[in-house]
């Protein structure tokens, strides 16, 4: 019998039976492919369809797909879009009203869909599924989330490398996966021998695993993969130093640099929509022409546009600097006292998807010195 | 709440190519549930029978570029209870606004035979500026779901919903990567309003800001990026200079590009 915490071996080779089983179990997978010219999530058939070989680049405002000098599996980060996707789509419907003789009645959308199975989840992004958990749960839970959260299977996989825009270990989320995962994966890349520690996280995954009767893993590779995620840990592309940022955040609404940084900001929402935390939305009615029926649909939206504080005719946060501080004060203050965490886990996607690569790692040092200058922990690498 | 009544239509075409209005031709099976509740009564492009104003709905497309158009601009709004104009060149003047960064004495000297029998201003300029405009519907040409928005809207008597935020929401709501990010093309999108449906990023291409300017565009600033990205002075001219060269955002973007001056 296979229990939380057994490690195995799985070969490269046996990442199809992997598949295999997760196809046969009914689960739609889902996972990184090269997609346009980035690491997109999306369905895969066959492990073919994995991005071998591929890296991807990362800085400020840039994102360039590479090859590798071997055929690793997962041996980049993570990329533009993230499983919010699937969890909280861009787009809903959330209910129809048909008109009636009386009236009109209601009819609301199934919350049934497919079952996924997320495969190449990162720490961080597990993370960040733990801090949405806390928006779409509690007494306002919303049924369509659930039901496709509980459903999911969560196969992580260890960050063999930091990204450049990576800060997990500065906001505690990463880069090793720990909990919140039904089965993980490191990849070990030595000369010929491409094989996965793989450790069960779950009940499901351990009934997974046993359908896959693989050898159980010896010391040494236990030993290599945690060498490895030591050194992607010491390898971060960015830092940031959290034990002040409730008080400063809060303590900077007059700050002369949030001016300074809406020079920069095009407002143009990028940061939101590609962070794995942001949360909002808004709904619309599109009824039919003939008035007898209306969907009401949600989709994704953010605090960066002026529709987000519209009151009446007009807007709250006017300017671009109220949007940008309300941004950067909810996600690493407010949220705090909200949802009793910080709402960034250090993914690095609003740094590396914001066209003008704005980079909140760079921005907060010089809320906390007062000063103008762009020194500041934030770039590790030059 | 049933229809009683079936607002009245027109549809009226000043300098312009007729986009816009095929937009709504364009519109085919909604176009047939439309006429149950509204009456097409004038609009050329579909048929020849007119009728008499006034209008519930005026939509206009096309730019000013004529006196007499001036004065007919007035006799639209006079007859219509909403006048919604559509498209860039209603909105922006269109790309025939080029023609206000050029001396139009000297264009018609070089280009017709006999330039007496051409008369026409100097500048195209949008409705907006001769006449109030109830509503204005973006792009070259207009999105029709946009279009049957609004006119979905009109006989509802709510708001249309038609967001001015960013063309980036868009290709991030459907998925699009980042051209700008993950391939360095030059790309307005984030100054641009979204109602396209982000089409040409989705094809690999910058987008080239046919919905004009956002809400809030911060021009330069992506002005500084483009440079970065590789865009002469000169492109950072030209790529203002489309169809929505007359918006005071992109104007003002282009006027600073060519008083930048020296080497392009
Ligand atoms: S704020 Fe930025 S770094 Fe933090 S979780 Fe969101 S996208 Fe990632
Ligand atoms: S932030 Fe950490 S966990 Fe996330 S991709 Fe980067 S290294 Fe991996
Ligand atoms: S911080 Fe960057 S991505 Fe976010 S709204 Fe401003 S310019 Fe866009």
């Amino acid at each position: 019998m296979s229990a939380e915490g057994d490690r195995y071996v799985l070969s490269r080779k046996d990442v199809s039976r992997l598949l295999e089983q997760l196809h046969q179990r009914g689960y739609t997978v889902l996972a990184p492919r090269v997609h346009e010219a980035a690491l997109v999530y999306g369905e895969i058939r066959s492990v073919e369809e994995l991005p071998s070989g591929w890296t991807d680049r990362q800085e400020g405002g840039t994102y360039r797909l590479e090859r590798r000098s071997d055929d690793a599996l997962f041996g980049y980060n993570v990329g533009p879009d993230s499983w919010k996707k699937y969890l909280f789509p861009a787009h809903e419907k959330l209910w129809t009203a048909r008109r009636t003789a009386e009236g009109f009645e209601v009819e609301e959308s199934r919350k049934t869909g497919p079952r996924y199975a997320f495969l190449g989840v990162r720490a961080c992004e597990i993370a960040a599924m733990h801090i949405q958990d806390r928006v779409f749960g509690g007494p306002y839970a919303d049924p369509g989330y659930q039901a496709r959260r509980t459903g999911a299977l969560i196969i992580a996989v260890q960050c063999g490398q930091a990204g450049n825009t990576c800060f997990c270990v500065s906001m505690k989320t990463g880069p090793r996966v720990t909990q919140g995962f039904d089965l993980s994966l490191t990849e070990l890349l030595d000369g010929n021998d491409h094989r996965f520690l793989l450790e069960v996280g779950s009940e499901r995954g351990a009934e997974i695993a046993e359908s896959l009767h693989l050898p159980v893993a010896p010391p040494k590779d236990v030993r290599a993969a945690g060498e490895l995620l030591d050194r992607t840990a010491a390898a971060m592309g960015r830092t940031l130093r959290t034990d002040d940022l409730h008080e400063l955040l809060l303590g900077s609404p007059e700050h002369p640099h949030w001016e300074e940084i809406a020079q920069r900001c095009l407002s143009c929402t990028n940061c939101t929509l590609a962070c794995p935390t942001c949360f909002c939305s808004t709904t619309e009615e599109v009824p039919e022409l003939d008035g007898t029926k209306v969907e009401r649909w949600r989709r994704w939206d953010s605090c960066f546009t002026l529709g987000f504080t519209q009151l009446g005719k007009s807007s709250v946060r006017r300017s671009g600097a109220s949007r940008y501080r309300q941004w950067l004060t909810h996600k690493l203050a407010s949220w705090q006292d909200q949802f009793g965490s910080s709402g960034c886990v250090g993914c690095g996607r609003c740094i590396t998807w914001c066209p003008v690569g704005i980079d909140l790692t760079v921005e907060v040092p010089v809320l906390r010195t007062g000063a103008r200058s762009k020194s500041s922990e934030g770039t590790a690498k030059p | 709440m049933a229809r009683k009544t079936r607002p009245r239509i027109a549809v009226w075409k000043f300098a312009s190519c007729d986009g816009c209005q095929l937009s709504l031709l364009d519109c085919e099976e909604e176009l047939l549930t439309l006429t149950e509740f509204v009456e097409i009564a004038n609009f050329r492009e579909a048929t020849s029978t007119v009728l008499e104003g006034p209008y519930d709905i005026s939509l206009v497309e096309g730019s000013v570029t004529t006196l007499e158009d001036a004065r007919r601009i007035q006799e639209v709004r006079a007859q219509s209870r909403l006048l919604v104009t559509i498209g860039a060149c209603a909105t922006a003047g269109g790309i025939q606004a080029l023609r206000n960064f050029g001396n139009v004495e000297e264009f018609r000297r070089a280009v017709y035979a006999r330039p007496e029998y051409i008369s026409t201003l100097s500048t195209s300029t949008p409705i907006a500026d001769h006449v109030p405009v109830d509503l204005e519907l973006r792009g070259c040409p207009i999105n029709k779901r946009q279009l049957l928005e609004v006119l979905s809207a009109l006989l509802d008597g709510r708001a249309p919903n038609l967001p001015t935020e960013s063309v980036c929401a868009e290709c991030k709501r459907r998925g699009n990567v980042c051209v700008m990010v993950a391939r360095g093309t030059p790309c307005l999108g984030p100054v641009t309003q979204s109602g396209c449906g982000a089409i040409c990023p989705a094809y690999d291409r910058g987008c080239y800001g046919c919905f004009g300017p956002t809400e809030t565009p911060n021009l330069p600033s992506l002005v500084a990026r483009l440079g970065e990205l590789g865009m002469d002075r000169g492109q950072r001219l030209r790529v203002f200079r489309t169809y929505n060269a007359g918006s005071p955002p992109f104007r003002a973007a282009s006027e600073a590009a060519h008083e930048a001056g020296g080497a392009p």
